[in-house]
């Protein structure tokens, strides 16, 4: 049974990716990412990890593609800017150029004497990752929390508005 | 579970295939993101099948930490999105062509 689930899930995030990123419209590629992004909790709760599966939706479908839609339609981009959609003859050289890389990844994972072997039953609960996170990855915890600070003092430096100290209003306000 | 590990490998190097078309395909600036988003996401499907199949948490907190830092990629990014839209009124990528102003 989680066998066919896992083949079917895959299936379901595969087409929802391919429709993503070959819509006209960025918020119909949103919505289309975020369907790839439940198959693949689901995905992530069918091999083991429960609590990764919940931050995945939470983190990725709730906040980060909300973040995606909320900036797409602050700046308006939703009905009409798509100003000439990339045509077959862009996507034909990268398609076939993304086949071969596939056949080889494809030709590299059959020669692994590990790819045959079942994944086998496997469920990590929370606590022991929570162990694991707090105990031997504490310092990455902290390293990760710092790029948090830093992105976003970043984000900030970079919202500011234009005209404050922007790169065209700051040299004029140097030559008056 | 009775899947190969392969399979799992196979699925996230299609995946890792799809995002990786969308950056090189698509013109417009979120969409190129979106791509990357794509692309961290069949990585995280990696570590978390190989996770399941070497039975260690070590592959999850992984997953745990890249989430964090695709948060922090994702806030600066949408910033410079911002940025770039303030400055010349498109997000083509092709717009952006010259160093400096």
């Amino acid at each position: 049974m989680t066998t066919a689930l896992f083949y079917i899930l895959g299936l379901i995030m595969l087409s929802a990716t391919l429709l993503c990123i070959t819509r006209r419209n960025p918020v119909h590629a949103v919505i289309y990412m975020v369907l790839a992004l439940f198959a693949l909790a689901l995905e992530f709760y069918l091999l083991g990890a429960p609590l990764v599966a919940a931050w995945e939706v939470i983190v990725y479908a709730g906040a980060i593609m909300v973040l995606f839609l909320f900036i797409i339609m602050m700046l308006g981009l939703a009905p009409q800017e798509t100003p000439e959609g990339p045509g077959w003859r862009r996507w034909l050289p990268l398609a076939l150029l993304s086949a071969s890389l596939i056949a080889c990844t494809l030709l590299l994972i059959m020669q692994d004497p590990a790819a045959g072997k079942p994944i086998g039953e496997f469920y990590l609960m929370p606590q022991q990752l929570g162990e694991a996170l707090f105990g031997r990855y504490a310092l990455a915890v902290e390293l990760a929390s710092f790029q948090l600070l830093f992105a976003s003092i970043g984000a900030y430096m970079l919202g500011r508005p234009l005209s404050e100290k922007g790169p065209k209003d700051g040299l004029k306000e140097d030559k008056e | 579970m009775t899947v190969p590990f392969g399979h799992a490998l196979i699925l996230a190097s299609m995946l890792f295939a799809l995002g990786l078309t969308c950056v090189l395909a698509r013109r417009q600036i979120i969409m190129i993101l979106i791509g990357v988003e794509i692309m961290l996401n069949a990585a995280s499907l990696v570590f978390v099948a190989a996770s399941a199949y070497w039975r260690q948490a070590d592959g999850q907190v992984f997953v745990i930490l890249l989430m964090a830092i695709t948060a922090a990629e994702v806030a600066v990014a949408l910033a410079m999105v911002v940025y770039l839209w303030r400055r010349k009124r498109t997000l083509v990528a092709d717009a952006f062509n010259e160093m400096g102003r």
